[in-house]
This record gives C-alpha cells, sequence and structure tokens, in this order.
C-alpha cells in the first residue's frame, strides 16, 4: 500500500499537473498564502505578546492603540488593541484557528456524508437514488445561509452545532457531484471488468469508482472550505455561530463592530480583512485545481 | 467434442421509460400509457464447442455486446437461457455463480476504458488471482502476475507502471492477462481489435490464437467484419438486428453464403472470396430501429430479393445444409 502511494506520488511528480503547478504564479501564490495561514494559526500563539481571550493576560493600560504607525501606537501591538487593551493581532491568530477548524472540518465531514449518499446514489441508482436526490432538490431551494441559521437557532450557539449545521447544508453538492460521477464511471468497461471479476460491490465502489472520481471532490472541498469558513463567519456576526468563549474571525467582526463608529475601526476591518485573505486563497486554489483536474466542473 | 457453452432462445430487453411519468404520451388528442422498449437482442440460440473460437458476426447496434453481456452475467436476460458446462446459469447457486466468474472472462472493446487508471498493471493483474485466492501469498500471486505479463508480451520491469503509459496494443494485452489469471476455460472477446491501429490487430489476434491452442480455452468471438473472424473461427453466426439470420461453418458462411445479409456484408469486405457479390447496392431507405422492429423480416428493406411475404412474415431459421442454418423465405430459391 505505502509502495503504491510512493508510486501515485512518483507519477505525480512526473505528471502534466505538477509541471503546470510550478509555473502557475496563481497556485504558488495561493498555496504561499495558504501555508503562511497554517503557520500562523498552528505556531502563531507561540510569538504573540498575549492569550487575547485569558482575560488575566490583558491590561487595561494598553486599551484603546491605534495600529502602527499612527500617534501613540505601540509596535509590540502593531494591529492596534480594543477598549480592553486585547492585542487585534493575537485575537486574529486564535480566531482564525476556530474559523480554520470549523471550514476543513465541516468540509471532512459533510464530504463523507455526501460521499456516501452520492456514490450510493449513483451505483445503485432506483428508489434509493430518486429519495436522495429528490430531499437535494428540496433543500436546493432554499438559500443555505437561511438554512444554516435555522438550525442554529434551533440547535444553539456552539463549535459543534456548527458543524452539525455545515455539514446538513454543505452535503447536497458533494453528493450532487459524486452522483453524477458514478453514474459516468459506472459506464467503465473497468468497472464492468470487476463485476466479472466477482468483486462484490463494496470493494468496487471502494477500488474502482471513488479514487475515480477523487478529483472532483478534491477541487469541490478547496472550494466548500472557503465557503464554510464565510457562512460561519456570517453566523458568527449575526450571533448564532460560535460561542464568546471561542471565537471566531466572524465574532471579531461583529464585537469590533460594536466600537466601529466610536472611532476604533481596526478591531473589526482587521479580522474582516483577514477572511477576505483566507478565503481569497483557498479560492485561488480552487480555481486553479478545477481547471487543471476537472474542467467539466467550470 | 462436448460443449462448453449453449444460448437458448436468450432475449435482451432494455425499458427506457423507469417511471410512470415517462410512459405517458400525447397522442392524437389525447394521453396514452406507452412504454418504449429496447429489444436488442430477440431469441437468439447457439452453442459453442469446448476449444472451438465461435464467431458472432453484425454491424454496429445488432446486439453482439448485449449478447455478450447478458451471457457473461452483466445483464439479467429478459427470458431465455444460458448454460456453462451443460448448467443452467439461471439455476445455479451463489457458490456455483461465484465459481462461475473463474471459468468465464472476457476480453472488452476499448483498451482505453477497460482498465482502472488508477491502479498499477501489477494490481490490475493480481486483483483476480488474490480475490479468488488462486495463490498462497503475494508473492506467489506477483510471481503468477509476472509469468502472465511476460507470455502476453509485457516486459515484467513495466509492472509497476499505470495503465495510461501504455499504448492502445500493450493495454489490450494487459486487459487479456487479466483475463487469463484465474485460469479461465472460457473467454468472451467483445471486439477485442477493433479499437486498434491494423498493425497491431493481426498481433493480437495472432497473441488470442497461440492463446487457445497452449491453454485449450474455447471463446466466444465478436466482431463486426467477417474478415477478423476468417482466421479465427470455425464456425460462426450472423447477427441482424438482434436475431441471428445465418449461421454455420466458416467455409458455409464464406464459400457459399445462402442469406442476403451475409452476402451484402461479404461483398462490403475489401475482396474476400470469389462469391462475393459485386455491384450489391443497398436500396436507400431507411432501417428499422431496435425499438420498433418490424412484423417480418427486418432485412427486408434493404434487401434486393424481398417479396410481400417477407414483409408481413417473420422466416425462421432453416437448414439449408447440414450444420448450416439461414432466416431466410427465399433460401434455395434464388
Ligand atoms: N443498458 C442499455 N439500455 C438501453 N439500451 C441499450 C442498453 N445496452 C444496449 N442498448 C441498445 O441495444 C442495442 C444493441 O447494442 P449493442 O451494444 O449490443 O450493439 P453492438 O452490436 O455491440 O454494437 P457495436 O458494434 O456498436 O458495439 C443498441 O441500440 C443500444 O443502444
Ligand atoms: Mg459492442
Amino acid at each position: 500500500m505505502a509502495n503504491s502511494l510512493k508510486k501515485q506520488w512518483d507519477s505525480l511528480k512526473g505528471s502534466q499537473f505538477y509541471a503546470h503547478y510550478r509555473r502557475s504564479p496563481v497556485a504558488l501564490l495561493s498555496s504561499a498564502l495558504l501555508l503562511i495561514i497554517l503557520f500562523l494559526a498552528v505556531f502563531g500563539p507561540l510569538f504573540t505578546p498575549q492569550n487575547p481571550f485569558d482575560l488575566s493576560s490583558l491590561d487595561l493600560s494598553n486599551a484603546y492603540l491605534p495600529p502602527y504607525p499612527r500617534e501613540g501606537s505601540d509596535p509590540a501591538f502593531f494591529m492596534g488593541t480594543d477598549q480592553q487593551g486585547r492585542d487585534i493581532f493575537s485575537a486574529i491568530v486564535y480566531g482564525s484557528r476556530t474559523s480554520l477548524y470549523i471550514g476543513v472540518v465541516g468540509v471532512l465531514l459533510c464530504s463523507a456524508l455526501g460521499i456516501f449518499l452520492g456514490v450510493l446514489a449513483g451505483y445503485y441508482g432506483g428508489w434509493l437514488d430518486s429519495l436522495i436526490m429528490r430531499l437535494a432538490d428540496i433543500q436546493l431551494s432554499f438559500p443555505s445561509i437561511l438554512i444554516a441559521m435555522f438550525l442554529m437557532s434551533a440547535l444553539g450557539r456552539g463549535v459543534g452545532n456548527v458543524l452539525i449545521a455545515l455539514m446538513l447544508v454543505g452535503w447536497v453538492k458533494f453528493a450532487r457531484t459524486v452522483r453524477g460521477e458514478t453514474l459516468s464511471v459506472r459506464k467503465m468497461e473497468y468497472v464492468d471488468a470487476a463485476r466479472v471479476i466477482g468483486l462484490p460491490s463494496h470493494r468496487i465502489i471502494l477500488r474502482y469508482i471513488l479514487p475515480n472520481v477523487m478529483t472532483s471532490i478534491i477541487v469541490l472541498a478547496t472550494m466548500q472550505v472557503g465557503t464554510f469558513i464565510l457562512i460561519e463567519a456570517t453566523l458568527s456576526f449575526l450571533g448564532l455561530g460560535v460561542p464568546v468563549t471561542e471565537p471566531s474571525l466572524g465574532m471579531l467582526c461583529s464585537d469590533g463592530f460594536k466600537v466601529m463608529f466610536g472611532g476604533l475601526w481596526w478591531v473589526s476591518v482587521f479580522p474582516g480583512l483577514y477572511i477576505v485573505v483566507i478565503v481569497f486563497a483557498i479560492n485561488l486554489l480552487g480555481d486553479f485545481l478545477r481547471d487543471e483536474l476537472n474542467p467539466k466542473l467550470k | 467434442m462436448s460443449e462448453i457453452l449453449r444460448v437458448e432462445n436468450l432475449t435482451q430487453q432494455f425499458r427506457l421509460d423507469k417511471s410512470l411519468l415517462d410512459k405517458l404520451h400525447w397522442e392524437k388528442g389525447r394521453i396514452t400509457l406507452r412504454e418504449r422498449v429496447v429489444k436488442a437482442v430477440n431469441g437468439i440460440s447457439f452453442h459453442v464447442e469446448r476449444g472451438e473460437a465461435f464467431g458472432l458476426v453484425g454491424e454496429s447496434g445488432c446486439g453482439k455486446s448485449t449478447t455478450a453481456r447478458t451471457i457473461i452475467g452483466l445483464n439479467r436476460p429478459t427470458s431465455g437461457d444460458i448454460l456453462f458446462d451443460g448448467k443452467s446459469t439461471a439455476a445455479m447457486d451463489k457458490g456455483e455463480r461465484f465459481a462461475l466468474h473463474k471459468q468465464m472472462q472476457m476480453i472488452f472493446q476499448d483498451p482505453y476504458a477497460s482498465l482502472n487508471p488508477r491502479m498499477t498493471v501489477m494490481d490490475i493483474v493480481t486483483e483476480p488471482i488474490l480475490f479468488h485466492k488462486l495463490a498462497g501469498s503475494r508473492q506467489e500471486a506477483e510471481q503468477r502476475a509476472y509469468a502472465l505479463l511476460e507470455r502476453v508480451g509485457i516486459r515484467p520491469e513495466l509492472a509497476s507502471r499505470f495503465p495510461h503509459q501504455f499504448s492502445g496494443g500493450q493495454r489490450q494485452r494487459i486487459g487479456i492477462a487479466r483475463a487469463l489469471a484465474v485460469n479461465p476455460q472460457f473467454i468472451v472477446a467483445d471486439e477485442p481489435v477493433s479499437a486498434l491501429d491494423v498493425s497491431i490487430q493481426a498481433q493480437i489476434l495472432n497473441l488470442l490464437m497461440d492463446l487457445k491452442e497452449e491453454r485449450s480455452l474455447s471463446y466466444l468471438f465478436i466482431a463486426h467484419d467477417l474478415s477478423v473472424v476468417r482466421h479465427l473461427c470455425s464456425r460462426l453466426a450472423v447477427m441482424y438486428l438482434g436475431r441471428i439470420v445465418e449461421m454455420g461453418s466458416r467455409e458455409q458462411i464464406f464459400e457459399h453464403p445462402s442469406h442476403p445479409y451475409t452476402q451484402l456484408l461479404l461483398a462490403a469486405a475489401p475482396k474476400l472470396t470469389g462469391s462475393s457479390i459485386a455491384g450489391y447496392e443497398i436500396p436507400e431507405k431507411e432501417m428499422p430501429t431496435v425499438l420498433d422492429l418490424p412484423k417480418g423480416c427486418a432485412f427486408c428493406n434493404r434487401c434486393r430479393y424481398a417479396s410481400p411475404q417477407c414483409e408481413t412474415e417473420l422466416p425462421a431459421l432453416r437448414e439449408v445444409e447440414l450444420g448450416h442454418v439461414s432466416a431466410c423465405h427465399l433460401c434455395g430459391k434464388k
């Protein structure tokens, strides 16, 4: 298995995809941005001046500092501080952890559900297919943010509940894509060959269908991380998302919004800009992957 | 000689309108309930002797692949029976049906679609060996795979590559190795060379012939033109729109074809025998489709001998000489 993974990797390195990746400024830029973002989220707490959500580490004498290099600013708090003396850069680093966690784990959960239902619908067809796809159609006739808001008001705030809401909102896209791809892969003669060998359905699905629909799943999953970060930010901005104890970027925006017109614009704007940067980088990478791996999804 | 496969009155239909809504049609001011059914195979019977290569020939869309897929078990027959080694496959229990996968294998038409692009050649060939536990260990399975690949003409050191790194002819060889991996007795080859360059076709056909002798295989060999089966098959059947219109030994079909459609096929093939009829012109008429088969002979609107009887009455297969049957009202009369 490890051996075959290595071969897959070698063949990827020799592939057109890798050559295009190396020559694409868009792909390289977005990868670099995402690496920085991930690095900050993972290792950022090691060098932020404070834990912004540990009240004991805050100092009110640092409150109301503007961003560097404005007059009266402190280079240690180069993005400024809020009315409680909380460093905005530290808040962004900690907030991005929650946002990224929700985006990535949410996509893992909802892709698992969507792939499972999509492959069942596409491979077995019949009433199961009709049932799953009608359900998907009904859900698609409502805007996803509306469904998420509805679910969150029913479930209450919390990281786990946001994940559940995102999973229930996002599975449809995965299910539909995977079903369509499964339908076309199922017609390939190599699947017939597997059936002629006598392989059971679960093995055909795992070894023959899923590996061949993987590329479109990867493209979709990448884009969906961005979408989920935005949905989560919206929910948190509206006070329907994460709890105050685990603030995300959206929540920071919302908190800062209250003091925005008191002149402390940086408290809200910097977290907002960071969301934009994250989603932009993810979408750039997603666009590149889509163009390279699966022109059909355009 | 005993027979390895017998097909009796096999029909295969596909219902196109699966849901009730699709079946409703608006006709002459009223709604009617009518279902479209593709009649791909309509009651064909033949048998394959042990050690023989039996050819099935016909133009595109006449139901050759459907026949092959039903025999191999990819479709469930609408009606009729398939007997393998004298035993009806419909009457087999689970264990017997499972064992059938080891006895009957298939070579596919499109070498670019018949190998999983995400598996190495080694994995493709060892998959059936490991699944059917024909080797004690993975190493033993790989040894067998190497031997098979070598036999079909793929250098063993290429076994760790993926299918996209091979040419069409090489891929077809890998497909043959996969089919042989379970040591089958009977192989269905569905147009195994039609997707290949003409220069490669002969190599693959020779390989199939050699393997047949070495491993005493039996073949059901499908082709859309007669020239391919000519060197390979001892007996053959000609299909037209889901029915067998003529069947006999190679000599009988090529030396004195009886059915006008067979004669047409022979004429279309680049000058094969003295008996091919030059200057046969196909009447420019619309062919019936498998969705709407005529009551009489399906070939009659392209037939230059057609009589009124042909339009109303379906011709049955009749013996024109020993072991040579033909479905034409005019057999022996013209
Ligand atoms: N699963 C299916 N559903 C509906 N129609 C089908 C199905 N499979 C085959 N058909 C139809 O049955 C007819 C016979 O098809 P088949 O593939 O057996 O022809 P063929 O003789 O193998 O042709 P070719 O030389 O092109 O391979 C065609 O009209 C085809 O469209
Ligand atoms: Mg075919």
